[in-house]
C-alpha cells in the first residue's frame, strides 16, 4: 500500500515537472550546436521542402525560428549568473567559432639601444612627478616641454665664464647647443626605428619614397651635389640648371659693432627710402608670386583628389586671391578657369 | 607606408590616440563595417543598405553617394576605402540588368580582401514597412543558422562564418539576460538564404527559463547565392593566427573535483621512510643498561618537563 502511494507520488511529481517544462521543451531530431560566447546556435536538421511553400513560408520560418531561439535561450539560462548592480547578468564563455582577425598580430618591438643597456645594467624605470618646483619663477612647472622649469635657453642674463671668448654670443651658443641636442635625439630615434625594421637609414632627402614631391627631389639633388671632397666646387651644372643663389640661409645679419661708416650710410639710405614717394613693393612680382602659389596648391589638391575618387567631391579652388597692394587689377598671367566639380 | 610609421610623429595627443587606435592590437575590439552604394542602385538596394546600417550602428559607416566600383574585377578601391576608414567588413550594394539588387558581403584582412559573397535580393521587407517597435541600437543579436547546407557545403560554411562575423557585434564577457531581445535567423535551402529578424519576447513559463515568443521586426531578406570569392586556405589560416600573449597559460597540477574544491599535485622525490626525521625527543632515545619500563616512564615524564 505504502509502496503504491510512493510510486503515485513520484509519478505525480514527474508529471508536474513535465507540465512545468512543457512551455520550454522543443523536440528536435538532432541537437543544436551552441556557441554561447557568440550567442550563436546552429540547427543541422533537415528542412522539409513541402512545408516551405509560398503561402505558408513565413509561418513556417517563424515557428522554426521560435523553436531554435527557445533552445538557444534554454542554453543561455544554464550559464552561471551573477548580480552586477541589481541586474542579473550571465557570464559568457569564450566564443568557440573561430573568426579571422582584422589585422595581423603585432610583432613585439625589438628593444631600443637604451632599453638594451638598461636591461644589461639592471636599471629600472623610475616614476617621475609631472610638475617640478621652479625656484626662479616660484611656481610649479612642467618637467619638460613648453614653459618648463629649468629652461636655460630662456634666461635673460648669462654670466660670461672667465675662459670664454668675450665676443662669443652666449645666448646663441645655448640655442645652438639645444638644436644640436634635438637633432641628435631625432637621429637616434630614427636609428632605433631603422634597427627595428632592419632598414638602413640614409642621409637627408635620399630615402626613396614612392611619390617624392618636387621640393624634396630638388633638395636631394643639391645635397648630392655638395657631397664631394671639395664641397661641390667643381661640379658642373646641367644645361638648364641654375646654381642656387643662397645656400638655405634666409637672413644674414651684420655684426653688432662693425664698420661705423657703412652703418651710418645704411641708416641714411633707409631714411631716404622712407621719405620717397615711389612704392617699394613691385606689384607685378607680388601678384605673380601669389598666383603661382595658388596654382601649386590647386594642383596638389587635384592630385590628392584623384586618389580619393568616389569620396568627397568639392574641388572648387580657394577664394580668389587678393589683388596687389593697392587694389589694382592683376596683370600678367591669365588665370585658369575654376576647377570643375569632380566625381562625387 | 611602413617606412613612414614612426618617422612622422603625431603632433598632438589626440592624433596620437587616433593613430594608436588604428594600430594592430593583441586582442581586437569590434570590427567596423562600411556600407557602400555602388553605381546605379535601385530603390530596394538603397533601402536595404540603410536598414543594415541601422542594424550595425554605431560601428558602421554608410557611403551614400555612388561609387563606380566593381569589387570582383578590381578590389583596390575597396581596399583604399577600408584603409582610410579603418573598416574590415564591407557591404556593397549595386543594381544592373544582369545582376539586379545585388549585395556583396565581404571582409578584409590587413586591408586586403579576404572573402566576398555576392547575394541577390529576391524579396525584401524593410524596417519601415514593419510597424513594430525595434530594439535599442547596439544590442547584441542572437544568431541562429538553420539548414544542413550550412554544415555540408563548403561555400555555405564560409558564408556562415562571414555572416557571424558581420552581425555578431562586440565581444562581451557577460550579458544581461533580459536584454537578449534581438534574434537574426538564417535559413539555407536550395541555394537560397532566408534572413529574418525578430524581436524576442520572454514570457512566463512554469520554471526559471522563460518561454519565447517572436515578433516580426524588419528587415527580412530572401537572398539567392551568386558569385563568391573565398580566400585561399593558407591566407585563411594566416588570418586566424593569434599572437602568443592571448592564449591563457594553463596552470599545471591544479584541478577541481566534483564538489568544487581546488586540488593540487606535488611531485616529490622518493623518501626513505626509515630515515624520516620526526621531532627529536631525547627521551625516546634508548639509554644503555636501563630497563624498558623505566625508560617508558621516564619518556612519559620527560616530554612534559621539556614542554
Amino acid at each position: 500500500m505504502a509502496s503504491c502511494s510512493i510510486e503515485d507520488v513520484l509519478a505525480k511529481a514527474e508529471r508536474d515537472e513535465a507540465e512545468k517544462l512543457k512551455g520550454i521543451t522543443v523536440n528536435k531530431e538532432l541537437d543544436l550546436e551552441f556557441d554561447p560566447g557568440n550567442l550563436l546556435a546552429f540547427d543541422k536538421n533537415r528542412i522539409d521542402t513541402r512545408e516551405f511553400k509560398d503561402n505558408k513560408r513565413e509561418d513556417f520560418i517563424r515557428s522554426l525560428a521560435r523553436d531554435n531561439t527557445q533552445l538557444l535561450i534554454n542554453e543561455m539560462w544554464k550559464l552561471p549568473t551573477e548580480r552586477v548592480e541589481e541586474i542579473i547578468v550571465a557570464k559568457l564563455p569564450d566564443p568557440s567559432t573561430p573568426l579571422p582577425r582584422e589585422k595581423p598580430a603585432p610583432k613585439p618591438k625589438p628593444p631600443t639601444k637604451w632599453e638594451q643597456f638598461a636591461k644589461l645594467k639592471g636599471i629600472q624605470k623610475k616614476k617621475k612627478t609631472n610638475l617640478v618646483w621652479d625656484e626662479v619663477h616660484k611656481e610649479w612647472r612642467r618637467r619638460w616641454g613648453y614653459k618648463r622649469a629649468k629652461d636655460d635657453t630662456k634666461e635673460w642674463l648669462i654670466e660670461v665664464p672667465e675662459n670664454a671668448d668675450p665676443s662669443e654670443h652666449q645666448f646663441a651658443k645655448r640655442n645652438k647647443a639645444k638644436k644640436e641636442r634635438v637633432a641628435k635625439n631625432e637621429y637616434n630615434r630614427l636609428k632605433n626605428i631603422a634597427r627595428a625594421q632592419k632598414i638602413k637609414v640614409p642621409g637627408m632627402g635620399l630615402a626613396p619614397t614612392p611619390r617624392q614631391p618636387k621640393a624634396e627631389l630638388a633638395q636631394a639633388v643639391n645635397v648630392a651635389k655638395i657631397s664631394t671632397a671639395s664641397v661641390g666646387k667643381f661640379q658642373d651644372n646641367l644645361p638648364k640648371e641654375k646654381t642656387p643663389k643662397n645656400t638655405g640661409k634666409k637672413r644674414k645679419f651684420q655684426p653688432l659693432i662693425g664698420d661705423f661708416s657703412s652703418e651710418k650710410q645704411k641708416q641714411l639710405d633707409l631714411l631716404k627710402v622712407m621719405d620717397s614717394k615711389k612704392p617699394r613693393l613691385d606689384i607685378t612680382k607680388a601678384v605673380n608670386k601669389q598666383m603661382r602659389e595658388e596654382d601649386r596648391e590647386s594642383a596638389q589638391k587635384s592630385k590628392k583628389g584623384f586618389g580619393k575618387k568616389g569620396r568627397r567631391g568639392n574641388m572648387s579652388g580657394k577664394g580668389k586671391g587678393k589683388a596687389g597692394g593697392k587694389g589694382k587689377a592683376p596683370k600678367g598671367k591669365g588665370r585658369k578657369p575654376h576647377m570643375k566639380q569632380g566625381k562625387r | 607606408s611602413k617606412l613612414l610609421k614612426g618617422i612622422v610623429k603625431a603632433k598632438t595627443r589626440r592624433s596620437k590616440r587616433f593613430l594608436q587606435s588604428r594600430e594592430p592590437k593583441l586582442t581586437e575590439g569590434q570590427k567596423s563595417s562600411m556600407i557602400i552604394r555602388g553605381g546605379n542602385s535601385s530603390e530596394t538596394v538603397s533601402q536595404a543598405l540603410k536598414d543594415v546600417y541601422a542594424l550595425k550602428k554605431p560601428n558602421a559607416v554608410l557611403y551614400k553617394r555612388k561609387n563606380m566600383v566593381r569589387p570582383f574585377d578590381d578590389s583596390t578601391a575597396l581596399e583604399f576605402f577600408s584603409k582610410k576608414s579603418d573598416c574590415s567588413l564591407f557591404l556593397f550594394g549595386s543594381h544592373n540588368k544582369k545582376r539586379p539588387n545585388n549585395l556583396i558581403f565581404g571582409r578584409m584582412f590587413d586591408f586586403h580582401v579576404l572573402d566576398m559573397f555576392e547575394l541577390g535580393i529576391e524579396r525584401f521587407v524593410s524596417l519601415r514597412d514593419v510597424k513594430t517597435d525595434t530594439c535599442p541600437e547596439g544590442t547584441k543579436p542572437l544568431l541562429v543558422f538553420a539548414g544542413e547546407l550550412f554544415e555540408t557545403d563548403r561555400e555555405h560554411q564560409r558564408l556562415r562564418n562571414l555572416l557571424t562575423d558581420f552581425f555578431c557585434g562586440p565581444r562581451v564577457s557577460a550579458v544581461r539576460l533580459a536584454g537578449l531581445e534581438h534574434v537574426l535567423h538564417f535559413t539555407a535551402l536550395e541555394g537560397k538564404i532566408y534572413m529574418r529578424s525578430y524581436k524576442v519576447l520572454l514570457k512566463k513559463s512554469g520554471c526559471r527559463t522563460p518561454r519565447i515568443q517572436l515578433q516580426d521586426m524588419g528587415p527580412s531578406f530572401d537572398f539567392v547565392m551568386r558569385r563568391n570569392h573565398m580566400a585561399s586556405d593558407d591566407l585563411y589560416k594566416t588570418a586566424h593566427r593569434q599572437p602568443r600573449g592571448v592564449k591563457p597559460k594553463k596552470k599545471k597540477n591544479i584541478s577541481h573535483d566534483a564538489f568544487g574544491t581546488r586540488l593540487g599535485r606535488l611531485h616529490m622525490q622518493k623518501q626513505d621512510l626509515d630515515k624520516l626525521q620526526t621531532r627529536k625527543m631525547k627521551g625516546l632515545r634508548k639509554r644503555r643498561g636501563e630497563q624498558t619500563a623505566e625508560t617508558a616512564a621516564a619518556a612519559a615524564k620527560a616530554p612534559r618537563t621539556d614542554e
